[in-house]
């Protein structure tokens, strides 16, 4: 058995061929700072990808070049058709499967190369071994944790936040399997060769991943996807380390990197730290917080599309504000139509995009222009709330917690804190809604009742289909 | 070669760290999906084990296989996901002023 370290010295040219992909890969990452330039950016990052996996099999002595064309065809088989035929209303799931195979693929290579190598005992450096057993906890974890995020955005699993026993004994749950994968590593590192130790640490990985993500409720979701990806990323950068390969290493670390900034910029949009959405904070309070607050004082005002539309018809200043209620109504195309009446009629039609917004960061912009909303209405939180005192009429789309005016007022609700969007502050508030149900977070919102707020309840698609009739009647 | 390997990563973290935090909250699942499809590189890894023939036994040969499958379909789904998000946030009027004389003829 040659030791594998040296065997995978890279040639020259392989050497410059990886650079040059890695170049690309940079060069077209920039280019997603504009959508202007972005699918260029895509496109030369895909190139580079292209020029990558070429350099890889530029080899003297070609093997299983058979076995190497069946597993990319299956991989194409399979991820063309899925990625043409997703709905852009389901592109988290479909980011969370996507992200979920490569972390399997991280921890299938660490496992092949750990029976390779005898248990990385032949003439390995130890750093090999190090950073492989990393790399297959990571990866196992960002598998599993993955296709369970998939399961519930699917809504294959049950959306909810689930634990065994309670948050506290998942929690300990949790970190006697973490400290086991890390045990069996720690043991391989040390020089066990017995295979048993990388299955039990796989496995212990596996349902570490599935116990972190099956407790984390639907409005988490963003952050726990974008973590996932970081986690990947992160393996794949180990594996590039084990394995020498710079290519792997620049790319794998940039996603890390990229991941962890995403990871922590949603989690302050959130104003949770990253450790109590993994710990499962709105899972474990919800029940105490809605029960305490009850229903709430005021009256709901419910109102009808005939009103809505001469309310908005007269307006100056209109924003809508799309909330996960959009996506899953498939409300979209039907709120372009409406805005556009909106506008034939002199209105100004602005959209309020918050951060956490839909089930993954900027969802609701992926969907806006997939119905062709000029990508300069899209307003973020911070452009958009300075507006809203001079705003006429707000119109939330299936929004809710986004909204709620006691994150800023009240101190002991568990959102409190979370930067929101002022739509109270607006001369009036038009919430479309299916039910007077409360969010995902689980808590009363005060808008609701708000004097200056109307409810026009159903389905968001139906609702508006049926202002934009009325619009065209006016 | 392992304090060569790890001054790539650090670097590469920062750069990472650079270009992504000028992207704007608007562009971020594309930006996400995007680099989740780069991440799809390691199918390398599972490109290397086999084309070298660094493998042996039918047992790595399937896991191999299923790797780089796992790879491919990360890499390809994630592109091409990515491309169609994109094609979105792209200004159409050109677009359509360029193909409405072609539908005409």
């Amino acid at each position: 058995m040659i030791p594998l370290a040296s065997a995978l010295t890279d040639t020259d040219t392989r050497s410059v061929l990886y650079i040059i992909s890695f170049g690309l890969f940079i060069y077209g990452l920039s280019g997603l700072t504009g959508p202007k330039t972005a699918v260029r950016g895509n496109r030369i990052a895909a190139v580079g990808m292209a020029i990558a996996v070429i350099a890889t099999l530029l080899v003297d002595d070609v093997q299983n070049i058979g076995l190497i064309l069946l597993g990319v065809a299956i991989g194409t088989a399979v991820g063309v058709p899925a990625a043409q035929r997703v709905k852009m209303t389901q592109m988290p799931q479909m980011v969370a499967l996507f992200n979920g195979v490569g972390g399997g693929a991280v921890a299938l290579i660490a496992w092949v190369e750990f029976r390779d190598s005898d248990g990385f005992s032949i003439a390995t450096p130890t750093y090999v071994a190090i950073f492989s057993v990393g790399a297959a906890i990571i990866g196992s974890v960002s598998f599993w944790g993955s296709n369970i995020a998939f399961g519930k955005l699917q809504e294959l699993i049950d959306g909810g936040s689930k634990v065994i026993g309670s948050a506290q004994i998942q929690t300990v749950i949790n970190v006697i399997l973490a400290a086991v994968a890390v045990g069996c590593g720690v043991a391989i590192v040390a020089g066990a060769n017995s295979e048993i130790f990388i299955l039990v640490l796989l496995i212990s990985s596996a349902l570490l991943g599935t116990f972190l993500v099956l407790p984390i409720g639907g409005a988490d979701m963003p952050v726990v996807i974008s973590l996932l990806n970081a986690f990947t990323g992160l393996s794949a950068a180990a594996t590039g380390v084990a394995l020498n390969n710079t290519s792997l290493i620049v790319a794998g670390m940039i996603v890390g990197a990229s991941g962890t900034l995403l990871t922590q910029q949603m989690a302050v949009a959130m104003n949770r730290t990253i450790t109590s959405v993994i710990v499962g904070g709105f899972g474990g309070t919800v029940e105490a917080a809605a029960g305490a607050a009850g229903a709430g004082g005021g009256t709901v005002r419910s109102t009808s599309a005939a009103d809505v539309a001469i309310q908005m018809a007269y307006a100056r200043l209109v924003v809508v504000v799309p909330g996960y209620g959009m996506a899953v109504s498939q409300a979209q195309h039907t709120v372009r139509e409406m805005a556009k009446m909106l506008e034939a009629k002199g209105v100004e039609v602005k959209y309020a995009i918050h951060p956490v917004a839909g089930r993954m960061p900027g969802h609701m912009n992926v969907l806006l222009a997939e119905a062709d909303v000029p990508y300069e209405q899209l307003k973020e939180m911070d452009d958009i709330n300075g507006e809203f005192p001079r705003v006429d009429v707000s119109l939330v789309i299936g929004a809710n917690d986004v909204t709620n005016p006691d994150a800023r007022n009240k101190a002991d609700s568990p959102i409190y804190g979370m930067p929101i969007l002022n739509v109270d502050e607006s001369q009036s508030v038009i919430v479309l809604k299916r039910s007077m149900s409360s969010g995902y977070a689980g808590i009363d919102n005060p808008l609701f009742v708000n004097p200056k707020t109307s409810m026009l309840f159903g389905d968001a698609k139906g609702s508006v289909a049926d202002i934009t009739e009325e619009l065209k009647a006016l | 070669m392992l304090v060569t390997n790890l001054s790539i990563l650090v670097l590469s973290g920062f750069v990472g760290y650079a270009v992504i935090s000028k992207v704007p909250n608007t562009l971020h699942t594309p930006l996400m999906s995007g680099t989740n499809a780069i991440h799809g590189i390691v199918v390398l890894g599972g490109l290397l084990l086999l084309v070298e023939g660094l493998s042996d036994g039918a047992l790595n040969k399937v896991l191999l296989v299923i790797a780089v499958a796992f790879g491919t379909i990360n890499v390809v789904g994630g592109f091409l996901v990515t491309d169609r998000m994109l094609f979105m946030f792209k200004e159409k009027p050109k677009d359509m002023v360029e193909a409405e004389p072609e539908e005409a003829k």
